[in-house]
């Protein structure tokens, strides 16, 4: 029952959990354990639960499998006497976004795991682990995950306060040998490695693919060869420097990550964007999902070696390439968000201008749709391909678009609504099959609800002024957060005493994705691995950071 | 299935006619900051030191330039001079010294390109595959994407190259047959970028492998990467890599 209560399709009202409910029950059950402190932001509906380390898997595991909560991240910062662990949780509409605190002196460097209450933390512990040094006790596989074994000392942890980041760190040496841990054990069963580089124009990451022959039985991906620590070098960075990094997380969904990290700076800096920027932020983040999911569908198409059907998509993606760029003046949208608003303002005819090309190249892309869904031999590609069902994609975390395409209509613009989404009618469309071709009609149809979200902001566009005017950077710390075109980006953002990144944290839809993809990809035969990935539409760098 | 060939005649010819006329098309570049103006704030903001001021106006080094637009639309800062051209590339050898004269024959014909990301955001990577797009379609001009080192004749390396892809890209370069260039495609490759030089990335695909043609921009838009692939075969006059050209020579002369 409790867990239905989680998918958003249960008739609103029936078993509704507010924050201010959640807050009574955890105190009368988790009494002397836990302490509500404040309200984290004006702009948040949500609290911080300050919890004793002990108590904190029992509590999450609470949150997660009776309350309904989501795991979007777990943040570790080194204060001078305590390390704060910060695991952030959203829920449903009014249950808000929930921050449990963990502190323990900087010498215990010990805590307990939770991945025996939650699965979807494991990945997140494994970086901490290796970025901090702690260790969550109970875990089963710490180590070689951002820093690789083969290539770095276990001893080496950069994120820690007196780790340099400007200077090379010294490396192990000799250089060791790195050996995959493999597990199938059955006559003629081999590992086919996959990477860093591969065919075509690809990503850096590594999948070993264990097989007995034709199906692959499980699969691994190794991933942070393209680790670049942002998290690290924006310390001490101001924070114009800082949103720089953030939109280079990933160049593919720039303008979300840059929308999420100024919405984190504004919240610190108590500025709100005026409304025009709010509209406007609206209309290029549905204008970057349109212009993404067109792309994703060109990979897919792609991936299955449907030529014609590539083509018509690759025309569309770039059409809506160049618009973006004849539209703000560069293609991925870079340079655009600032903290308190946006760069530039656009004249009203150009809005419509946009909108007019917007709905041509949807209702080409439209045209593609309606001719794929009659292509037999494309669907035998991708029909019940790649599955993930809905309680496993509810275990391991997962969001956006892959978590709609099995059943589980989370969106934070609808959930948590930031920069005025809460004003647009749209819908968040949702697939059961949890196939590949769930997760291809998901694109369609949202690449069809962002044109209508851009149609309404045009429409309702205010006037005034785009940027808040200068801002005075002042100290604290704050969570910003928004729906990139892969899923919930969640950035967190500590601004220090000398007006500085004190601690910058991104959680990126894409880490919390690749952690399942080991779901659709096993069990299928190799030579459909390349249109899981497509259907997936995972970007590496985005995990890497 | 018939439906595809019909729609794919419907669509017509949508491919530039670069290299052989100049691409007009709204929308294919950002553009770049171009020598002239004056701007002492413009310097001042420019995050990545991409601006310096020189003897009439603000000269830039397009090793770094990021395309934040922050010289151009901070409201207190006289705005630089803007270029919306695309022909960036340009050849590393002649930048460093003495211009060397290229094999020609070595690439006269087709050319296998092994994309190499070295850790670059998406968003070059994105680029360099529009290459493959009805507009740009490179297939016209006999560039192809290889899919292994063996047969390459050209690394196009994105990224900064991260400390964990280093070993990977060097073995790569090592497997390529000779001749073979290299075109570092992205400002993230020329200097290291927004990331580098840090403890995890370095200052560009030169740490790394010999670079014989740089392509600016970030990330740089498909005709730039065209052009890059078409100044590492000589079919096309590189580009200076400063505005304007031999910065560096005249920095040093001044000091």
């Amino acid at each position: 029952m409790l867990y239905s209560a989680w998918q958003l399709r249960v008739p609103k009202g029936v078993l509704k959990v507010t924050l201010a409910n959640l807050l009574v029950e955890a105190d009368l059950r988790w009494s002397g354990n836990i302490q509500v402190r404040r309200q984290t932001s004006r702009h948040t509906r949500g609290c911080e639960i300050e919890c004793s380390p002990e108590a904190v898997p029992e509590f999450c595991g609470w949150l997660f499998s009776e309350k309904g909560y989501s795991f979007a991240s777990l943040i570790a910062e080194e204060h001078e006497s305590q390390w704060e662990l910060r695991y952030v949780w959203y829920g449903n509409g009014d249950d808000g976004i929930v921050l449990v605190v963990a502190r323990q002196p900087l010498a215990e460097q010990t805590f307990a795991t939770l991945i025996g209450h939650v699965h979807a933390i494991d990945w997140s512990e494994r970086e901490v682990e290796d970025l901090f040094g702690l260790v969550f006790k109970g875990h089963p596989r710490l180590g070689d995950f951002v820093l690789h074994d083969d290539r770095w000392n276990r001893e080496i942890t950069p994120m820690r306060n007196g780790s340099d980041a400007s200077a090379p760190l010294i490396r192990c040496l000799p250089e060791r040998e790195w050996r995959p841990l493999l597990v199938l054990e059955a006559p003629g069963a081999f590992a086919m490695p996959i990477g860093p580089i591969y065919s075509g124009v690809a990503e850096s990451a590594l999948f070993l693919l264990e097989t007995q022959g034709e199906d692959v039985v499980r699969c691994v991906p190794r991933l942070f060869y393209k680790y670049r620590g942002i998290e690290k070098i924006a310390e001490g960075k101001p924070i114009a420097h800082a949103l720089l990094l953030a939109e280079r997380c990933n160049g593919t969904s720039a303008f979300a990550h840059g929308l999420a990290f100024c919405q984190a700076a504004e919240a610190v800096c108590a500025v709100e964007a005026p409304g025009r920027a709010k509209g406007l932020r609206v209309l290029l983040a549905e204008l970057e999902r349109f212009r993404h999911h067109a792309g994703a569908i060109r990979e897919i198409c792609e991936s299955t070696g449907l030529l014609v059907g590539t083509s018509q998509a690759a025309i569309l993606e770039e059409e809506l390439l160049s618009l973006s760029c004849a539209f703000t003046g560069h293609r991925y949208l870079f340079g655009l968000n600032t903290i308190g608003g946006l760069t530039r303002d656009f004249e009203p005819g150009h809005c419509l201008q946009l909108l007019a090309t917007a709905h041509d190249i949807l209702k080409r892309l439209k045209q593609v749709e309606k001719m794929l869904r009659y292509s037999n031999s494309f669907l035998d590609r991708i029909e019940e391909v790649g599955i993930v069902t809905s309680d496993e994609a509810r275990e391991f975390g997962l969001v956006g678009p892959i978590a709609r395409g099995s059943g589980i209509s989370r969106d934070v613009r609808k959930l948590q609504p930031y920069s005025g989404y809460d004003g647009f009618s749209f819908d968040v469309p949702c697939e059961m099959e949890g196939d590949g071709y769930a997760r291809l009609r998901i694109l369609f149809a949202e690449a069809e609800q962002s044109v209508r979200i851009m149609e309404q902001a045009v429409s309702v566009l205010p006037g005034g002024t785009v940027c808040a005017g200068p801002v005075q950077v002042s100290p604290g710390a704050a969570l910003g957060w928004a729906e990139a075109p892969r899923g919930a980006a969640f950035h967190w953002l500590r601004i220090g005493v000398d007006g500085m990144v004190a601690r910058y944290h991104l959680a990126t839809p894409s880490f919390l994705n690749w952690n399942g993809f080991h779901l659709a990809a096993e069990r299928f035969a190799f030579q459909d691995f390349p249109i899981i990935m497509a259907t997936f539409g995972l970007s590496v760098a985005e995990n890497d950071r | 299935m018939g439906g595809w060939v019909v729609r794919g005649i419907k669509t017509g010819i949508k491919t530039t006619r670069y290299p052989e006329e100049q691409e007009s098309r709204a929308g294919v570049s950002p553009g770049l900051p171009v020598f002239g103006g004056e701007g002492e704030r413009a310097v001042e903001v420019c995050p990545t030191q991409a601006l310096s001021v020189i003897d009439g106006g603000v000269a830039v080094d397009y090793r770094r330039c990021i395309h934040c637009f922050r010289c151009v639309r901070t409201a207190d800062a006289a705005p630089v001079a803007w270029q919306s051209g695309y022909e960036w590339a340009a050849d590393a050898a002649a930048e460093a010294g003495p211009a060397t004269t290229l094999d020609r024959k070595a690439f006269d014909h087709s050319l296998q390109v092994l994309v190499v990301d070295g850790g670059d955001c998406g968003a070059c990577l994105s680029e360099v595959a529009q290459l493959n797009n009805p507009y740009y379609n490179m297939h016209r001009l006999g560039f192809f994407i290889t899919p292994t080192p063996r047969i390459a004749d050209v690394l196009l390396l994105v990224g900064p190259v991260t400390d964990q892809m280093r070993d990977a890209i060097k073995q790569a370069y090592d497997a390529m047959p000779t001749p073979k260039r290299v075109v570092a495609a992205g400002v993230c490759a020329l200097s290291g970028g927004i990331f580098g030089p840090s403890f995890s990335v370095g200052s560009g695909a030169a740490d790394v492998v010999p670079v014989d043609v740089l392509v600016p921009g970030c990330p740089p838009p498909p005709l730039a990467i065209l052009h890059g692939l078409l100044v590492a075969v000589q079919r096309k006059p590189p580009a200076a890599i400063t505005s304007p050209a031999g910065l560096a020579e005249q920095a040093e002369v001044a000091r």
